[in-house]
């Protein structure tokens, strides 16, 4: 018998030890909610800034106006028009050419040291600065292709200066594909083609629309490499997409941030209301989209 | 499968979230504040007499920042009075809008300093390219020196005493005390535009001697009212900016008055001072820069610039500018006149 160890002695002699680990635990959990904290902080900050100083302005003559001088009047149709047409054609554009890119660099191009030279580079590329690509934008498209300041000029610099997100989610998403699915595609018989089309491309569609949207987003965000591309600040008209002036939502707050009048700074308020309800929408529309197509995804 | 749904649903009913937010954002109907009390001085509103009717086509216009209210201003009244004629209006700066200038993209530059004949992007550029420009000055802007209202020892500047402040040498950790004797031992906070600017440009050229050439020990924005709160926010703090900045923040800055050395001692910039000129050497004129084969032979252009000349006096002043001279005014109508032939 001799001596027996009492459970509660036993609990004792963890004790010291287990009160340091729970209370590391604590603290790691309270320094992520600081995190999280912050960051929320921030963004209720800058959203009761921007709401508190914007809703005054923002009513439907604020939609449907053309930029004045005059801030009761003052609007952002032509604008908002511009902002619309860029992201469809920036969509259009860069969405094939992105995820095509990808699905060479991930199915088709093999794992040779070029690939994994392209691939750092485009990762590269995501980082340049964007004035760079509005300088490239006005020697090839605007000048040498000739399209001249008008809005297709503008999508396609915006264009290259998103492919490279699109790209590197594109591949991400490419790769968390389970190589079972691939292989299963082959054994029942299917061809490289019909394997990616059928079993890789749906699998990893949540993935890559999830990295469109952020680049979409980032694209209406985007002010200094359209500035560089001849996007006008004053535009009253409804922007053509071929043809003729331009401007977009961006240009136009930078525009009236910058008045020293502090009218204009509550239109550039609203202005930044606009743009965050355009990019809610995207967001949202990214979200439905993801979960209708993960709906078949069974792995 | 319920899980599917749920997943369904839930992105609907963040859509659902959203279109509701959209629609009651857009339905918030509440007018301006401010908007009725806005100072829009009566005369400007009066619609400008129409010009010659049925004109058509596309007047681009790029250049200053600093000019474009005035041209933005020129080009709504403009389009009101041509509903024919479109005049986009944009701002990549003095410089970049002389590059786009002298290649043909743009039909008229604003430029808030002379165009600079030697140089490859700009007066080279448009010879080599057989542009032919003219220059026309529309406004004066009277570039203002602040500092905080709890400043109680400055109310004058030399421009000796600026330079010290501002000039290439300035140290970095410059006293109040340095700069005259009997203010106090300080640091001075410097704010000033960014280079890109032809504030800065003009600035450093009537101050420093030498276009550029300035501290680096200032703080510097490209946007004027970031400016204008560092100043507001600390006591030994000065920095300048376009007059209409410190016209529309006289409660939270101090203008000083500047000596220019020329035996006119202290003087306060104000719409008269800048106006005939008194208020040196930072006065600073406005001008546009038009095409002038171009407008020869495109009647809209032509009567774009005469609109602005005609109108130039009552809508600079609207958005915060001052106008010109009448007699000078009247030199810049001769000038183009002389130019088109007509």
């Amino acid at each position: 018998m001799g001596t027996a160890v009492t459970p509660a002695a036993q609990a004792g002699r963890w004790e010291p030890a287990l009160m340091r680990r729970r209370l590391s635990g604590t603290l790691f959990y309270g320094a992520c909610l600081a995190a999280i904290a912050l960051l929320l902080l921030t963004l209720i900050l800058l959203l009761w800034d921007v709401l508190s100083q914007g809703l005054p302005w923002l009513d439907t003559g604020f939609l449907t106006g053309g930029p004045s001088r005059k801030t009761e009047i003052a609007g952002i149709f032509p604008a908002l028009i511009g902002s619309l047409e860029m992201s469809v054609l920036v969509g259009i554009m860069a969405f094939p050419t992105g995820v095509a890119a990808a699905i060479y660099l991930t199915e088709y191009a093999g794992a040779s040291r070029l690939t994994s030279m392209l691939r750092t580079n485009i990762s590269n590329l995501s980082g340049v600065p964007s004035v760079i690509y509005g300088i490239l934008g006005l020697a090839l498209f605007v000048r040498i292709a000739g399209f001249g300041f008008t809005v297709i000029s503008g999508a396609l610099t915006v264009t290259l200066l998103i492919l490279p997100v699109v790209i590197i989610a594109s591949i991400e998403a490419i790769k968390a594909v389970p190589d079972a699915q691939r292989e299963g595609a082959y054994a029942l018989g299917a061809s490289r083609w019909q394997m990616v089309r059928q079993a890789v491309l749906p699998a990893a569609a949540p993935g890559i629309m999830t990295g469109i949207i952020l680049a979409m987003a980032r694209a209406i965000g985007e002010t200094a490499p359209l500035i560089l591309v001849g996007a006008f600040t004053f535009v009253t008209f409804v922007p053509q997409p071929f043809s003729g002036g331009y401007t977009v939502l961006p240009i136009q707050v930078y525009d009236w941030a910058t008045r020293p009048q502090a009218d204009f700074h509550g239109l550039a308020a609203a202005a930044i209301i606009v743009i965050l309800v355009l990019m809610l929408i995207l967001n949202a529309l990214a979200l439905f989209v993801r979960a209708r197509l993960s709906r078949h995804i069974q792995w | 499968m319920t899980i599917k749904h749920r997943k369904r649903l839930g992105a609907l009913a963040l859509l659902a979230t959203i279109a509701v937010g959209a629609c009651s954002g857009g339905g918030a109907t509440s007018a301006p504040s401010s908007g009725g009390a806005s100072d829009a001085p009566g005369g400007a509103s009066e619609a400008p007499a129409s010009q010659a009717a049925n004109l058509s086509g596309t007047v681009t216009i790029d250049g200053s920042s600093t000019v474009f209210p005035i041209t933005q201003a020129v080009a709504e009244e403009f389009q009101i009075a041509n509903s024919g004629v479109q005049v986009p209006v944009a701002f990549s700066g003095t410089g970049g809008g002389f590059k786009k200038f002298c290649m043909g993209e743009t039909d008229m530059n604003d430029a808030s300093r002379p165009i600079k004949e030697d140089d490859e992007g700009e007066g080279l550029a448009c010879k080599a390219a057989g542009i032919e420009w003219i220059k026309l000055q529309v406004a004066i802007d009277g570039l203002t020196v602040v500092v905080n209202p709890a400043n109680d020892f400055a109310t004058c500047l030399t421009v000796a005493e600026l330079s010290t402040i501002y000039g290439p040498d300035s140290p970095a950790d410059l006293l109040w005390s340095q700069v005259r004797d009997g203010f106090p031992a300080e640091k001075v906070e410097r704010y000033m535009p960014g280079a890109d600017s032809g504030t800065f440009d003009y600035f450093t050229e009537e101050i420093n001697g030498e276009t550029d050439a300035a501290t680096q020990f200032a703080t510097q924005s490209e946007d004027d009212n970031t400016l204008v709160t560092g100043v507001a926010g600390s006591k030994y703090a000065i920095g300048f900016f376009g007059y209409a900045y410190y016209v529309e923040n006289t409660d939270k800055l101090k203008a000083l008055e500047i000596d220019g050395g020329e035996g006119g001692g202290c003087v306060a910039p104000t719409e008269a001072t800048i106006n005939d000129n008194s208020y040196a050497p930072l006065s600073r004129p406005l001008f546009i820069y038009p095409d002038v084969a171009k407008a020869k032979t495109r009647p809209e252009l032509k009567a774009f610039v005469d609109f602005y000349l005609e109108n130039t006096t009552a809508l600079s002043a609207e958005v915060g500018y001052v106008a010109l001279p009448d007699a000078l005014l009247q030199e810049q109508k001769d000038t183009w006149a002389a130019a088109v032939g007509g």
